[in-house]
């Protein structure tokens, strides 16, 4: 009586494992076989933006010089035509198993200084994906990243300069960097593993490259922080998802 | 039957409520371990559990019990006591970026850092102070999982010349080292007052004309450094890559003409009548062509007008008016 009733307990757990490791097995093929799934959606800003306070670049002519006609403004908020929200980072947070992450995109992703500003404001790659620092300016930067999951650099890059290249290990979103010379200088670096997209001035946005599955997706903003939403995507059906961020 | 279950629910049960508490003790263990970090400098290996009693003893008052900085002491120092636990450090002879070697700490501590209140701890037997650099290191586990950076190549420093000198103040004058520094190296450069270190605090650049020592050491082979590798944590970036390593002795010795104390360096600029650079000129001239003179009453000011000052200005024998008013003893 005893023995049989361990090895029915013997039974069931081997066949949980079983189950378990098909699953995974499953998981693991559904990831390699498929690649062309999307996410798309857009980013709304719900209420007023915060005034952007315009920013005096007297202290530095030649860029002054650049944005003469109109003045340039602090980012913090960046909203768009018809209630879209610009330059949110919207990547994958769960649901990945780490198989799409294994190869970067092999095209760099670019961060330029120009007219003391950088362009773009917000940028997001995956861990590992090279990025290139371009100085565009007739001014010296120093480009100085302050990450907390990555070591932090600071390195000087005077007019003329070649672009230099860089990877980020591990994933963070989102890096401030900054410019001690010209102070009102800000941009981010959202570093993920898997897809990700930033959105457009519409707050659009498009996640390519998602197998099917369940994922939770996030989405970050500089001053309003960060979003979840749990998104199913089909095999061969594009989900679709959107954020609304409260104006504060 | 039953009661074979319930021993299995409880069995699994007490397996669960062990897995909970396990993280208190799995902290402590990682404290044991960490205290087992050593330092390896020259022949000498420095243990991190040696050195409890003289942290506790010598820097505990400022950087606190664990390491953050935040000693008692602290909120009375500026600036502020270096913050173990992130592993981020000045004085390296490795690239921005990367963790410093032992020996950078081991220099850092019997060196002491120069404008700030971090003493020399050279009468420390060196056993201890190694032993010390492995307690720094044991606050944050980087120093497990990062390999310090390979330090910099630094080439045998080259005979002074006026040449060298020159083209090291064209180099002051590319690289924009007076947007901070200030045109004649006094810290009054037009960023100086908005710099900020990692902490978003308040820093000062180095005036020039303060010291004769720099922050990470005194010789010119540290001066080279100090701007190859940038200062981590501050706003002073790395320029190595845009200086290449023959150039970088340039500006060593252009740097050694802005600085008070009598040197080989001070003496050739003022033969050659050197001038502080001008902000204002075109990116790429050769800087002796209109050598405008740039007040030093307030050097920092890009509105002055060198055009209207420069005829009034040149007849002046440069060799006559030492370019610094603090000049040291400028007797011909």
């Amino acid at each position: 009586m005893k023995t049989s009733y361990t090895s029915k307990v013997a039974g069931v757990l081997c066949a949980i494992v079983l189950v378990a490791l098909a699953i995974l097995f499953l998981g693991q093929k559904k990831v390699t076989a498929a690649a062309e799934g999307k996410i798309t959606g857009t980013v709304k800003l719900d209420g007023q933006a915060p005034h952007q306070k315009p920013i005096d670049m007297s202290k530095e002519p030649s860029c002054a010089a650049i944005h003469k006609d109109k003045p340039v403004t602090t980012e913090s908020v960046t909203a768009g035509a018809n209630g879209g929200l610009a330059n949110v980072v919207v990547y994958i947070s769960e649901g990945l198993t780490g198989n799409e992450a294994v190869a970067a995109p092999s095209t760099p992703v670019e961060i330029n200084q120009k007219g003391c500003q950088y362009l773009p404001h917000v940028v997001a790659l995956d861990a590992g994906q090279h990025m290139k620092v371009v100085n565009s300016d007739q001014t010296s930067h120093n480009i100085h990243p302050q990450p907390t999951k990555n070591p932090e650099w600071n390195k000087s890059q005077p007019p003329g300069s070649a672009p230099f290249d860089v990877t980020w290990a591990n994933p963070e979103v989102a890096v401030p960097v900054k410019c001690n010379i010209h102070p009102w200088m800000r941009g981010w670096v959202a570093v993920v593993k898997g897809p990700y997209a930033v959105s457009d001035e519409s707050g659009a946005f498009s996640l390519s490259n998602v197998p099917p599955g369940n994922y939770t997706v996030t989405a970050w903003q500089e001053t309003y922080g960060t979003q979840t939403q749990k998104v199913t995507v089909a095999a061969g059906k594009p989900a679709s998802v959107s954020f609304t961020f409260k104006a504060k | 039957m039953r009661t074979d279950l319930l021993k299995l629910l409880l069995g699994s049960a007490a397996v669960l409520a062990l897995s909970v508490v396990s993280p208190a003790q799995v902290t402590q263990f990682d404290e044991e371990q960490q205290l087992g970090m050593e330092s390896h400098i020259g022949n000498l290996t420095g243990h991190a559990n040696k050195a409890k009693e003289n942290y506790r003893r010598y820097c505990l008052g400022c950087h606190g019990v664990s390491g953050d900085g935040e000693g008692e002491n602290a909120p009375w120092l500026e600036p502020k006591p270096r913050n173990f636990t992130l592993a981020q450090f000045k004085c390296r002879s490795t690239p921005t970026g990367t963790l410093p070697t032992d020996e950078d700490l081991y220099d850092t501590v019997g060196r002491g850092i120069t404008n700030s209140n971090m003493p020399a701890w050279f009468p420390l037997p060196a056993q201890e102070r190694a032993d010390l650099v492995a307690y720094v290191k044991h606050f944050s586990p980087k120093w497990k999982t990062e390999k310090s950076g390979a330090p910099i190549e630094v080439p045998a420093e080259p005979q002074v010349t006026p040449e060298r000198i020159k083209a090291g103040q064209a180099l002051f004058q590319k690289l924009e080292c007076w947007k901070c520094h200030g045109v004649e190296g006094r810290a009054n450069g037009v960023s100086a007052d908005t710099l900020t270190d990692d902490q978003n605090r308040p820093i000062k650049p180095f005036n020039f004309h303060d010291s004769a020592r720099f922050k990470c050491g005194t010789t010119n082979h540290d001066l080279y450094k100090i701007f190859m590798t940038g200062l981590d944590g501050t706003p002073m970036p790395s320029f190595a890559d845009n200086v290449k390593p023959d150039e970088a002795w340039d500006l060593v010795f252009y740097l050694r003409t802005l600085q008070p104390m009598p040197s080989k360096e001070r003496q050739i600029a003022k033969q050659l009548g050197l001038k502080p650079i001008n902000p204002n000129a075109p990116a790429a001239p050769a800087p002796q062509a209109e050598a405008p003179s740039a007040q030093p009453a307030a050097p920092a000011t890009p509105a002055a007008q060198p055009d209207a000052t420069a005829p009034a200005a040149q007849p002046a024998e440069p060799a006559s008016q030492p370019a610094t008013p603090d000049g040291a003893a400028p007797k011909p």
